[in-house]
């Protein structure tokens, strides 16, 4: 059996045990969850070691692990996986997320096995949407992986938690249904003459490369292709199409931030690059000023919203939009050290800001507060948690020696390679978001943690227990291994980016 | 060759893995043992950098003819963007980075050894030589750069240990806010840093320095070939991007107007200011425009002129507000903003080569002596504050005889940085004063005025501390003298500051045999006819010091209220910061978050909602239809019947 079927079939398997298990037995569940994350962790290790060691042996197939199975005849739809370096370390991020998710999850007391099992299915979507390389299990896998959100949202959540769950799960389908329209439009308009549609999205790539270069009609790119990017950026906090972010991330529990920030908003520029750009280099090259208008603004925008915010979530819902504007504003920059610094982003703000919400879920949990404005001095009360947000803090700052540096830097260089002045003048202008990151950065580290303490009852609180200790370390972990030892990362995401890079102009 | 080669990465690799191991458990140690350990560390690293710079200076084996050669002891590929543009960790060894190497370990072992006096029995004794350690690791990485971007690396992370230790007293607002300034401060200066990186690597496609630093025929051939010819706005693109590389090092170096941050920085505790706000992160601005000298010098000579310009402001208006604090620690920020000042004036003015290049030389010279006694002043500065528990002026008076030690080694460092011979001070500030008179006759003037100034503010501060009589309430506890380990770093950098001025004075040692701007050695001779008149200035500066502060008389108030209004602008710092805290709080927060925050909510949000409310109300209307009504679906029924029917039939 192909070992990518196993990401699918691992937390299968948990659900069907988690399912016939009483749901009264909360340790059991939650043990059950653990050794099933673990499980799922190493599996992606193993992976990526398999991954890079037969990149060595093989370095011309685009795709490695590629397995393919017919699944509905009557249009060619297949089961067919298969990964390049940017899904592996993608995968990598998720089983790290989930992993450190379940033991943040281990104070939830709920409704646990229900809890659990909607996790899982929506764990299941994240990791189907990576291994998959057909457009339509893709979007079916993409489709799996938001439903839960609605449900975890809306019974395990906090505060205006139907609201907020509504308005995440109607933006996100409005972005769906844009991209169902996207998608079977590739599907149709890449239909070489005289044979069966496909939706396997190398096919795809080389029909559509075979129908330029025959000079056939690719202006239905120009239609399909901005309705796929916003479907997809509106996952990936597009402006204007980010306001579900702060409403939902503030009202999700705490794993579920963690997982939909970290991972989820991951499948927005994922899909931005795998299904869009890639399918449609054409529209893509013409179009993308467009979006980097848009995607620029995001930077900036998310940043300078970010600075006024009282509600530690909202400010990390809009350093998310900052950052992940930055994902697709590096993509759309179309040359190879731009788009490695994009993947790296994605992976980098997935554990940073994954980091974040864990954390806030420790504070939140203990003070029963995220106002900034009811908090302060908390370092001297809980020195582990607030040493772990200092970090959280300076990798999300962009301090060397963390991932976020390597990613910003990876995409400012890159991106400042473009010959044209627009180009430049928006990375500059990106540049400054360095800036103002710093700025509300310490101001919530200023506020909360420094300073003198604010509320009396404060002084009793604990300081992390083991399961938190062992999600924040983790996550600082990966952190720093990514940014004192990036290389091998890069490397490794650039050999995927390159398959894609070479459709652009400037590509590489 | 190979053996420094070996030896090298220790100089990174220890004070990494003591910030690692004193960060990580430094809470499971004694205080006195993480002491001792960072101490000990430190002292192997600084016998290394030692051994480095005297092998590299003396062996010969790096040397050509009187040149100085480069020499790569390693390079590491750390990060790959494309096929040219690589950024490695590596280690760098000339005579500039040589030089830095021996500064950075003496003071930095100095203050480590004076530290465990100072900070015993504190909070957090464990997590100040972990930062310690961690800013250790990051200087003589940025100075031992291989590549531009290593030092940016590098250069971020010296900012955010300058960070960590100004809010070391995290509970205090002031601390916090402090920090919270000199990292957003110098964080905004880097910006620029990393712009003009981008651009020039962007033509040149190189970090490296090997390539940016070579002068072939006059020209630095790589910038010249690539950049030269290309303007934006009418400027040059070469001069855009090397004046945005100095802004960035005018933001560490605080040069006006992005000083703001360093007299704020005092907040930390002082053995982190001697090393880090004193010695060596503020000379890294210094120091990135020698490393890039030749660039300046040959591609964009223009933005010199300017450095000089902006530095000779800078001396000057520091000087000015350093004559009216009362705060011991704020004289000696601003005496610091006013004497790296000087050595960014002493590069402004240099040219290339020989004896052309005696700015460049005078100003590394500079840097070297000021380290020495400017670490020496903060250090005594903190013996002071620990024996009269207070920064203010007005809680100090008569303690030279309670702390003798303190007292001659303040003095000579006063005599240094005021420019009295035969101190270490004397010669460097004379040589930037013959430089200056070469090249620009104004900023000789200005500097000439500073010179005076300088001696005036450091002797006020001198005989304020040591003279004057004492505090109106005399003392809650009798002063005493501090221990061992805090007056063996002042003894130890007193007699550094007169054994170099006295072998050069005897003429046994020259500096320019060591670090020249192109860096072969030259000959250069003491200028007496501007050597006299600087001694001349400094003396009056002393006299009227003297003067004024002796004793306590009414003299100093009768001085103020002759130059009221001056006075009271200098002693708010003419105001800048309140400017900075209005652009802030009332431009920044107010007009451009705000707005935002406020557009995000209602108009793109409320856009959103409105969707949902019109869907909502468009269903509540059209509800009405499905009314239930067998009578009512039956008409409807029928009536379309008909129509249809009609319509058929027509057509």
């Amino acid at each position: 059996m192909n070992i990518l079927s196993l990401f699918v079939i691992i937390p299968l398997v948990m659900m069907a045990v988690i399912f016939c298990v009483n749901g009264e037995k909360k340790s059991l569940i939650r043990t059950i969850m653990s050794i099933g994350g673990f499980a799922l962790l190493c599996t992606s290790a193993y992976l990526t070691i398999q991954f890079l060691e037969l990149r060595q042996i093989d370095s011309t197939s685009e795709f490695l692990f590629t397995e393919s199975a017919m699944w509905y005849e009557r249009f060619n739809i297949h089961y067919s996986v298969g990964v390049d370096g940017i899904s592996v370390a993608m995968l990598l991020l998720s089983s790290i997320v989930v992993i450190t998710g379940v033991f943040v999850s281990y104070a939830m007391e709920e409704k646990v096995k229900e809890y659990f099992l909607w996790f899982l299915m929506l764990s299941i979507g994240v990791y189907g949407f990576f291994i998959s390389l057909d457009l339509f299990t893709m979007f079916l896998f993409y489709e799996v992986a938001l439903i839960p959100m609605y449900l975890l949202i809306g019974l395990w959540g906090s505060g205006k938690k139907e609201y907020s769950a509504m308005k995440l799960t109607l933006m996100l389908m409005g972005g769906s249904a844009f991209l169902m329209v996207g998608i079977f439009g590739i599907y149709y308009n890449s239909i070489p003459e005289g044979s069966e549609g496909t939706f396997n999205i190398q096919e795809i790539a080389a029909n559509v490369q075979a129908l330029k270069a025959n000079g056939g009609d690719i202006s239905w790119e120009y239609i399909f292709f901005p309705l796929t990017f916003v479907g997809f950026g509106v996952l990936g906090a597009m402006f204007p199409f980010h306001t579900w972010s702060p409403d939902g991330h503030a009202s999700a529990p705490t794993a579920v931030s963690m997982l939909h920030a970290g991972v989820l908003m991951k499948l927005g520029g994922y899909g931005c690059f795998r299904v869009a750009m890639y399918l449609m280099p054409d529209a893509a090259q013409d179009l993308a000023w467009i979006f980097i208008i848009l995607t620029g603004i995001s930077v900036v925008y998310g940043a300078f919203s970010a600075c006024v915010q009282n509600d530690l979530k909202y400010i990390n819902a809009y350093s998310s939009v900052s950052h992940c504007g930055l994902v697709l504003f590096a993509l759309l920059m179309m040359n190879k050290t731009a788009m490695t610094g994009a993947i790296l982003q994605m992976v980098s703000h997935g554990l940073m800001t994954a980091l974040f919400f864990a954390l806030i879920g420790m504070i939140y949990g203990r003070t029963h507060t995220r106002d900034i404005r009811e908090m302060g001095g908390l370092m001297k009360i809980m020195p582990i948690l607030c040493v772990c947000y200092v970090i959280a803090g300076l990798a999300s700052l962009g301090l060397p020696g963390l991932s976020g540096f390597v990613a910003e830097m990876t995409i400012f260089v890159g991106a400042f390679q473009h010959p044209d002045l627009f180009h430049r003048v928006f990375v500059i202008l990106g540049c400054s978001s360095i800036v103002i990151t710093a700025v509300y950065i310490l101001r919530v580290v200023g506020k909360i943690l420094m300073g003198p303490v604010q509320d009396k009852h404060h002084e009793t609180l604990t300081d992390a227990v083991w399961y938190e200790k062992v999600a924040a370390f983790g996550l600082i972990a990966a952190i720093a291994a990514i940014g004192m030892a990036p290389l091998w990362l890069s490397n490794m995401i650039g050999g995927g980016i390159e398959n894609i890079a070479k459709l652009f102009t400037y590509g590489l | 060759m190979e053996q420094l080669a070996s030896l090298a990465p220790y100089v990174l690799i220890l004070p990494l893995c003591m910030f690692l191991i004193l960060g990580l458990f430094g809470k499971k140690m004694c205080p006195k043992v993480s002491g001792i350990l960072g101490t000990t560390v430190f002292g192997i690293v600084s016998v290394l950098c030692y051994y480095i710079a005297f092998k590299y200076f003396f062996s010969g084996d790096y040397q050509i003819g009187d040149t100085f050669q480069k020499v790569t002891l390693f390079n590491m590929e750390w990060l790959r963007m494309n096929q040219n543009l690589v950024i490695s960790i590596g280690f760098l060894l000339d005579p500039l980075s040589a030089i830095m190497l021996i500064v950075i370990s003496t003071v930095s072992l100095m203050v480590h050894i004076y530290s465990m006096g100072y900070m015993h029995g504190e909070g957090g004794f464990q997590r100040f030589y972990a930062i310690l350690s961690l800013f250790s690791f990051a200087m003589l990485g940025l100075v031992v750069a291989t590549n531009i971007f290593q030092m940016y690396i590098f250069w971020e992370l010296v900012g955010v240990s300058s960070f960590l230790l100004i809010s070391f007293y995290y509970f205090k607002h002031s601390a916090v806010r402090a920090a919270k300034k000199a990292f957003i401060v110098t964080r905004f200066a880097d910006m620029f840093f990393l712009i003009g990186i981008l651009i020039l690597s962007y033509y040149t496609k190189t970090f490296d320095f090997g390539p940016l630093t070579q002068v072939t025929d006059g020209h630095v051939e790589i910038v010249n070939s690539t950049m030269s010819g290309v303007t934006l706005l009418g400027f040059p693109i070469i001069s855009i991007a090397v004046f945005l590389i100095f802004l960035g090092g005018a933001g560490k170096s605080a040069m006006f107007p992005l000083h703001i941050w360093l007299p704020d920085a005092m907040e930390g505790p002082t053995p982190a200011s001697a090393l880090i706000h004193a010695a060596t992160m503020v000379v890294a601005g210094v120091y990135l425009v020698a490393r890039l000298f030749p660039i300046y010098s040959f591609e964009a000579p223009h933005v010199l002129e300017i450095i000089a310009y902006i530095g000779a402001f800078t001396s000057i208006f520091a000087a000015v507000i350093a004559c009216a604090q009362t705060d011991i620690k704020r004289v000696l920020a601003f005496s610091t903003i006013s004497q790296i000042a000087y050595m960014m004036v002493a590069l402004g003015v240099s040219g290339y080569g020989g004896v052309d290049g005696l700015g460049y030389t005078a100003s590394m010279w500079h840097l070297f002596t000021h380290a020495m006694f400017k670490a020496l002043l903060f250090m005594a500065a903190g013996a002071i504050i620990h024996a009269v528990h207070s920064n203010e002026m007005d809680a100090m008076g008569n303690l030279r005889k309670k702390l003798p030690i303190t007292h001659i080694t303040f003095l000579i460092a006063c005599l240094a940085i005021a420019g009295i011979p035969p101190f270490s001070g004397f010669f460097s500030k004379d040589e930037i004063l013959v430089a200056a008179f070469e090249t620009n006759k104004w900023v000789f003037a200005v500097e000439y005025f500073v010179a005076g100034l300088t001696a005036f503010y450091m002797f006020r501060l001198y005989y304020r501390i040591f003279w004057f009589g004492e505090p109106e309430n005399g003392y809650e506890h009798e002063p005493h003298e501090a221990p061992l380990n805090m007056t063996f770093p002042l003894m130890f950098l007193a007699a550094v500051t007169v054994i170099t001025g006295i072998s050069w004075a005897f003429g046994k040692f020259s500096f320019t045999e060591f670090i020249s701007s192109d860096y072969s050695s030259y000959e250069i001779h003491t200028h007496w006819n501007i050597a006299l008149p600087s001694i001349g200035a400094g003396l009056v500066g002393i006299l009227i010091a003297t003067f004024l502060y002796l004793e306590k008389t009414g003299r100093p108030n009768k001085a103020v209220s002759y130059i009221k209004k001056p006075y009271i602008w200098a002693y708010n710092k003419f105001y800048i910061d309140e400017i900075y805290l209005y652009v802030t709080n009332n431009i920044i927060f107010q007009r451009i978050c705000q707005p935002i925050a406020w557009f995000d909510r209602h108009i793109i949000d409320g856009f959103m909602n409105l969707l949902s409310w019109v869907t909502n109300k468009t269903s509540e209307e059209t509800k009405e239809v499905q009314s239930g009504y067998v009578q009512q679906y039956a008409w409807v029924f029928i009536m379309g019947v008909i129509t249809i029917v009609l319509l058929s039939i027509n057509l």
